[in-house]
Parts: C-alpha cells; structure tokens; sequence
C-alpha cells in the first residue's frame, strides 16, 4: 500500500516533513504520494476536529441525524437521490443503510428553527423521500476519534526508568 | 539514638551498588517543568488498550477482590498455555507446569532464590536490564557476565558463552531480544547455545519479555528446541507487547518440579498476584493480539527512523532486531557515555541512559528508547544531532 495512505489511515497527525522522517523518503516523495492520491481521489482533503463547546465564541450549531426513507428507482437505485440530497451545505454526511430507513443523514445548522425547515423545505420535499424522522444531538462524548472530555491524563510516565 | 543505624542493613545489601539508571533518573527529576524529551523511559508509550481496561472495572464491579490460588487463577494459566503454544512452539500443563507473578521481575528473583544455592554460579549477557547481577548478588551467587558486541548486533555467541564459562556453572540467564540492546539471537545461534547448554547441563532462564517487539524475522524460544523445555524456565508477562507495565503481571513456565520450588517461595512471600491484574491479563491474551500487532508496527517504523537518523548523525548504530530500544556507539562525539548523557540533557534537553547503567560492556553506548511519539521522537533526533555537531 501507498505508504503516506498507511500514514493518513492511522491518523497520526503528521506534518509532511514528519511524514518523510517516520517513512523514511523525501518531502517531495511524500508531496508526490499526496498529489496521487488526490488525483485517485482516494485522498479528499484535510478536516480538522474541533470540540467547539469548549470555545465561547464560535457560533453554536445544532446537529441533527434524520433518518429519510425514499423511493429507489428503476437503473438508479438510491444513488440519484442519495447525491441530490448530499449536495445541501447543510449535509454533512450521508450514508445508505441497510434496516428500517434507507439514508442516514447528518445536518447541521446555525439553529434548530434553520434545521427544522431545512428537513421540511428542502429534504421532505424532494421527489422520491417518503419520510423523515429528525433526531436532534444533544451532546457529544466522542468525534472521529477523539474523546471529548479528557480522555486520558497526561502521560505520567517516569522520565527514566530501567 | 543508635550511633549508625547503616549498621543494621545487611552486608550484602549494602554491597549492592546504586543503580546507574536512579542516578540518572534523579538528575532528570531537576529538571521537572522544562521541555525535557524523554528517551530513557522502558516501557511503552501507549496506554493499556480500552478493552483490558474495561475488563478489570468489570472484575471490580462483580466484586472480584479475593486472593487467587498462588499459581493465579486457572483460567489464565489455560491461557498463558495457549498463547505460548501458539507463539512459542512449546507447552505447559496449566495445572502444575505455569506460575502467575508479579511482572518477570518477581518470577526472576523466584527463580534464583529457588535455584540458587549460595556461591552458585550464574552466567548472564551483559550489557543487560539493571537488575539481573544485583538479584543475583542478593541470593548469595556469582554473576559471571558474558560479553555481547556491536559486530554481532549485540547477539550472545556460543563462543563467547563459551570462553566465559567457567567449571561449576548452573545457570544461563538469557534475555533475548534484549534491553538496552535489542540484540537476539537468530535459531541457529540459538541451536549452539542450547547445545553448550545440554553438555554443561545448565539451567536456563529466559526472559523472553520483549518477543513480541521482533521485527526482523521470527523469535524462537530456546524452551521449544529439542531437549531444552526440561531445563527451561521460560519467563514472560504482559508489560511490553500489551503496554501493561503498571499492572505487574507476568508469568514462568518449566518442568513441575522446578515451577513447585519457585512457587514455594512465591506462597510464602508474594501469596498471589493482583486478581484485577490477572483479570486483566486474560482479556489481554483471548482478544488483545491485533492491539499487539498495531503497536509493533509502531515500533518498527520508529525503529528504522531512529536508528537511521543516529547513523546520520555520525553515532554509528546497529540494527536492533527488537524491542523498543537503540543503543548507539556515542564515542564519535569524543564523549564518554556518561558524559554524553548529562551534557546531552543539560544542553539539549533529551534524556537518554548511559550504556554502563546497564553493565560495563555497555561503555561507550547510551540506550535510547524509541516508545515515543512520532514527533518527540524526530525533535529529539534534530536535538541530538545539533549537539553532536556542536560537539566537533
């Protein structure tokens, strides 16, 4: 495998010159895997995770989860409406899924009020959703990783030890 | 008053000198607050996966708090059985034939006071872990240390076993792959040693603690080579491969005869290991090996870096076939190992260990740890080089 992917799979965090040292090549080497990989598309960009309930003056977002049930249709299956429905700014993700709903949505907007019109505007409305059901969060314990309140303490480790 | 209470510790035990490693240690202490990257540590730099974690909370919550049967609970000596047959190549009745301790270290110090009569005489490779000459001395017997080289990338040779030894020898004690070094032996060299050993009817102990951190080629134990389980006790714990240090858990394996000797000292002064720890440790061997994998990938990449940026810089390293240690020749810097250490700390703040910490063969190299983090680790590297450059 594409040894910087190897890397971006771990998500260790690394600067590129970091890349080159742990890999064991050239920054231009690493440039050049990450330039490959974009054009495969395989590499998409970079995002960071942010814990913004720490931060007081970052506009607060509401996110919601809406399970939507639609109509498949003949030669496309979901994937017309499951791309129409993603390119809302207001989607974060969308996943198909197997069970009682077909898409699973993930939304987020500047208040609940936005959100809720945005579910009943724009996504109930669309030709082929037969139904929505919209789940608010509440709180968040853990993103894409990380834990949101501490997680571990500090490293205590001694600093020389046998 | 008394006049000098030093009178009262035992003469032996006052002849033990202070370990080079709290020396060390106290030095880096001082220095508590600043940018200090730490090389010196031996243990992992993860934290004990989640799910062994979450196991002992939940031996906690269903109140298992009480002492175990002093060879520890059977359920982990089945598994103790099962993981080392399936990665040692060798295998042990749970019933009489495995001891659960309290990490290696106690089922080292076990060993030789089960062994060892006063005036023995135990053959060690050295540079080797602080404590296996001090145990040694504490039992009344005679360390006799085997020398391992750079050429050999720090592997113990047949030959040198074999001009060391002397009439009278007991023991071997071996510990392969090997901290500070990370020097093991491949099979084949193994296979002469394992013979040396049948012709001068030595009893071996392994401390196999680092097998799981090889990363070039596969460990052997010398326990599975033909002849060698009879007079083997095979060593092993948890603390490095699963990151379980603080959890002091470890085990020995060997004939029943020899694991009744060590587990009679055992019930006497130690009764049992931890029952959470034990706990513990049973998750670690039925679901923690993908864990072990992950973080051995680790170690490998920081390996390689490393040990190439050390090379780089001029301090000439041998390829460490495993563990989680480097242990670079620092003469190039016109420095003694000691002096290299403590400059490199004051100057630069990265605390590495002098080689002779870990017994006079270990002159003119210091042991660096690379269990740290991908950019510690290349900070520490770019500081060092500075210093060395700094140094010509």
């Amino acid at each position: 495998m594409n040894p910087v992917l190897k890397l971006l799979i771990e998500g260790s965090n690394l600067t590129v010159g970091q890349m080159a040292e742990v890999a064991g090549m050239t920054e231009s080497d690493v440039n050049q895997h990450l330039e490959q990989l974009k054009k495969e598309k395989i590499f998409l960009g970079w995002r960071p995770v942010l814990d913004l309930s720490r931060e007081a003056a970052a506009a607060v977002a509401v996110r919601a989860v809406i399970e939507v049930k639609i109509t498949p249709e003949r030669g496309g299956g979901f994937n017309r409406l499951a791309d129409r429905i993603s390119r809302f700014d207001e989607v974060e993700s969308c996943y198909l899924m197997s069970g009682a709903y077909d898409l699973l949505v993930f939304v987020k907007g500047p208040s609940l009020q936005r959100v809720a019109a945005f579910v009943s505007e724009k996504l109930s409305t669309v030709d082929g959703v037969i139904s929505t059901s919209t789940h608010f969060m509440l709180r968040s314990y853990k993103e894409q990783g990380f834990l949101l309140n501490g997680g571990e303490v500090q490293n205590t480790r001694l600093n020389v030890a046998p | 008053m008394s006049k000098d209470q030093k009178q009262w510790v035992a003469g032996h035990v006052a002849a033990l000198p202070k370990s080079g490693i709290r020396d060390f240690f106290e030095l880096v202490a001082k220095l508590k607050g600043q940018d200090v990257i730490s090389l010196g540590v031996g243990e992992p730099d993860f934290v004990t996966p989640w799910h062994i974690r979450e196991s002992a909370i939940f031996a906690l919550e269903r109140g298992k708090t009480y002492y175990t049967s002093n060879l520890g609970l059977i359920e982990l000596r089945r598994a103790i059985n099962a993981y080392v047959e399936e990665h040692f190549n060798v295998s042990y009745r749970p019933d009489d034939q495995v001891l659960v301790t309290v990490g290696v270290s106690e089922a080292l110090d076990l060993a030789f006071r089960a062994f060892c009569n006063p005036g023995d005489k135990v053959l060690y490779h050295q540079p080797c872990y602080v404590s296996y000459h001090p145990s040694i001395a504490l039992v009344h017997a005679q360390g006799i240390a085997v020398p391992t080289y750079a050429k050999d990338n720090f592997a113990l040779t047949a030959e040198a076993l074999s001009a060391a030894w002397q009439p009278g020898a007991k023991i071997l004690m071996l510990n392969l792959p090997c901290n500070p070094t990370g020097g093991t032996c491949s099979r084949e060299q193994l296979e002469k040693i394992a013979a040396f050993c049948r012709e001068k009817d030595l009893l071996v102990l392994s401390d196999e603690i680092y097998s799981e951190l090889t990363f070039d080629g596969t460990h052997t134990s010398i326990a599975s080579l033909p002849g060698m389980a009879e007079r083997t006790i095979f060593l092993h714990g948890f603390s490095k491969a699963f990151a379980m240090t603080g959890w002091r858990i470890g085990y020995a394996c060997g004939p029943a005869s020899l694991i009744d000797a060590m587990m009679k000292v055992h019930q006497y002064s130690m009764m049992c290991a931890s029952i959470i720890a034990q706990e513990a440790a049973i998750e670690a061997l039925q679901r923690g090996w993908d864990n072990v994998l992950k973080m051995r990938e680790q170690y490998h990449r920081r390996r390689d870096l490393i040990v190439r940026r050390f090379n780089e810089i001029g301090l000439t390293c041998h390829q460490p076939r495993g563990s989680f240690y480097a242990f670079p020749n620092i003469t190039s810097s016109g420095l003694s190992e000691k002096e290299f250490s403590i400059n490199l700390i004051d100057k630069e703040k990265v605390a590495v260990v002098p080689g002779t910490a870990f017994g006079a063969n270990g002159a003119g190299h210091v042991r660096a740890c690379f269990a740290t983090a991908y950019d510690q680790l290349i900070e520490a590297c770019d500081r060092i080089e500075r210093f060395v450059h700094a140094k010509r």
